[in-house]
């Protein structure tokens, strides 16, 4: 019963030129999810035609990180492109609607670690034992981009 | 004309979860919609960090109220993907009926808030007293109402003996007579008729290029059901996805009204054919690969990807809730219509914030 | 298609007792395996500390060398992962609810 899934590498360069060439043939977009990875920040894009999936895998540097948008291919992309700058510190370049930050208040801003602090911890400690990363101290409130 | 600007919740009578808009408004015809949503984040994506993916079932439960067993479900079965574990067939039947039933009842509490959504209470009061059958049944059989708790990874925690089965399909009869009293009411009733008809009206290749799921998407013509990838019994038992095409609110209402009759059966062809067997296998070790998996639940489809490294705890667990795929529809509907619409438009994608914000 | 299509259902209601319980008046009729309440069992436990390292939540402390068990109650999701568990079978649930509590401490056994 495994649903199968195929995930293609590309560049970012390419994810315009790629993400036009599947909306021709009719897909419809399913997901953008982001991942932070020790030195990188590797996106899936997500899109089913037919339910079939078709995945784009990219990988962003660690700093420097800019990433062009496909909403005017795609115009429900903008909630998941807010959500993964929220959350990632990944700018995105080109947005028709731009929440400039402010999609997700959390107290503590790019939860998902930035370009400053890889891992942000947590706001509490957690009753059961330490987190998972062990890399840069966390002196992550209010991180100045 | 001079344009105003109203705003929408977080607290508002017809929201059952909190979401924010900005509307603005010239004279009673709304021009554009701002949304603002993030007042119920818990963080729930970052838990997994702390969180063993054993015990992360429990927190994949509780991402929603309504949706929970759904949620829970999808979890097990993404990591029994990665981990290739083979769940016992009694198991996924199990499943199947319980997810039914969480979908009777999700689509139940839908039905009254849009009955009291449209001032119609004394419909809303019947819509949630037939929903109070559907919740003894599942807390008979799992031992909570709204959290069922009876997901694990590998199978299912409980089993259903032969004279609970028997009970649960007496039951569906009486439930069955009583839906059909209450949708007889939503679909001819001319108050609610004049409504919602022609009201939010989306376009069948509009609905798709938005990225539309579930009913919303149905109810413009698009015949998209995640269950027909064959997911827990799903292979047995086949599902002809329920459209309409005028996709409007009116069209959207009458999808839901029908998929409870559709569920109503699939519980009894579930239960009919369900194999003896063992509820659930040992797992053992921990999860290393990725994966995306996909289930329907009852607002659509939802995505789940995981990532897992050989570790204890998850590296990635991503949600992708069916409301967060409707909310742009819901942003390109509103432009041109009526304030006293307004209610009408938000509540007809079945808005289930905290899913969206995990 | 038509108006006042309620009047049925209307009708027969207004005829028949009212479905709702007149609770606190009345008591909720319990349902059997529904997880009410962790009910614990002093003459069979060990203090082996299964039961504390299983829980999801932290609800629960076992003090080996003293012969304590706690719970905290507003903690225990009731998920039932220490029932499972208990080598000894000393917890299980039971299916009415507790009553409310008006402090938020532990309670020792």
């Amino acid at each position: 019963m495994t649903q199968e899934q195929n995930i293609e590498l590309i560049t970012v360069d390419k994810l315009l030129d790629k993400v036009r060439a599947l909306r021709q043939q009719g897909q419809r977009l399913v997901q953008i999810s982001a991942t932070r990875l020790p030195d990188q920040v590797e996106l899936t894009y997500s899109f089913d035609l037919n339910d079939r999936l078709t995945n784009l895998r990219l990988f962003l540097p660690g700093v420097a990180t800019r990433l062009p948008s496909i909403s005017s291919i795609y115009f429900c992309s903008i909630l998941y492109e807010n959500e993964i700058h929220d959350l990632f510190d990944v700018k995105v370049d080109g947005l028709t609607v731009d929440f400039h930050g402010n999609f997700y208040k959390t107290r503590i801003k790019f939860p998902f670690g930035s370009i400053k602090a890889p891992c942000a911890k947590p706001a509490t400690a957690p009753a059961s034992g330490a987190t998972t990363c062990g890399t840069a101290p966390a002196a992550t409130t209010g991180a100045n981009k | 004309m001079s344009r105003t600007v109203i705003p929408f919740g977080p607290q508002h009578p017809v929201l059952p979860e909190p979401v924010h808009l900005d509307l603005v408004v010239e004279d009673e015809k709304v021009i554009e919609a701002r949304p603002s949503i993030g007042f119920i984040h818990r963080g729930l994506e970052k838990l997994a960090e702390t969180k063993d993916y054993v015990e992360f079932v429990y927190v994949a439960e509780r991402i929603c109220g309504i949706c929970s067993f759904i949620h829970g479900q999808t979890y097990c079965q993404a990591i029994e993907t990665i981990m290739d574990v083979k769940v016992p067939l009694r198991a996924l039947y199990l499943r199947t009926v319980w997810g039914e039933l969480s979908r009777i009842h999700s689509h139940l509490l839908w039905l009254g808030l849009m009955a009291d959504g449209m001032g119609f209470e004394s419909l809303f009061m019947h819509s949630w007293r037939v929903r109070e059958k559907i919740l003894n049944i599942i807390e008979a059989t799992t031992g909570g109402r709204v959290i069922f708790g009876s997901c694990k990874i590998g199978g299912v925690r409980r089993d259903m003996d032969a004279e609970t089965i028997k009970h649960i399909l007496k039951e569906m009869d009486v439930i069955e007579q009583e839906l059909r009293e209450v949708t007889k009411v939503f679909l001819n009733d001319r108050s609610v008729k004049a409504r919602l008809s022609g009201v939010g009206v989306l376009l069948k290749q509009e609905a798709y290029d938005l990225g539309c799921v579930g009913p919303t998407l149905r109810g413009s013509g698009v015949a998209q059901d995640m269950r027909k990838l064959g997911y827990a019994a799903f292979n047995d038992i086949p599902i002809e996805p329920i459209t309409r095409s005028e996709g409007d609110c009116y069209a959207r209402c009458a999808v839901r009204c029908e998929e409870l009759f559709q569920s109503v059966q699939i519980i009894r062809q579930a239960l009919a054919k369900i194999p003896d067997g063992e509820i659930a296998v040992k797992v053992t070790g921990n999860p290393n690969g990725e994966t995306i998996t996909r289930t329907e639940q009852p607002r659509g489809e939802v995505v789940y990807h995981l990532k897992a490294n050989g570790t204890k705890n998850l590296q990635r667990f991503r949600v992708r809730t069916p409301t967060f795929a409707n909310l742009p529809a819901m942003l390109k509907i509103l432009p041109g219509c009526d304030l006293a619409d307004v209610p009408m438009i938000v509540l007809t994608i079945d808005p289930c914030i905290s899913c969206t914000e995990r | 298609m038509g108006y006042f299509e309620m009047s049925k259902l209307v009708l027969k209601w207004a005829l028949t007792k009212p479905p709702t319980t007149r609770y606190p008046f009345e008591p909720r009729k319990a349902l059997a395996g529904s997880r009410g309440r962790l009910v614990f069992t002093k003459d069979n436990c060990v203090y082996c500390n299964v039961c504390a390292k299983k829980c999801p939540t932290g609800a629960l402390l076992v003090n080996r060398a003293q012969k304590k068990w706690a719970i905290d109650r507003l903690r225990c999701i009731t998920c039932g992962y220490c029932v499972e568990v208990c080598p000894k079978k000393s917890l299980e649930f039971s299916t009415s609810h507790g009553s409310p509590l008006v402090t938020k401490d532990r309670e020792f056994y």
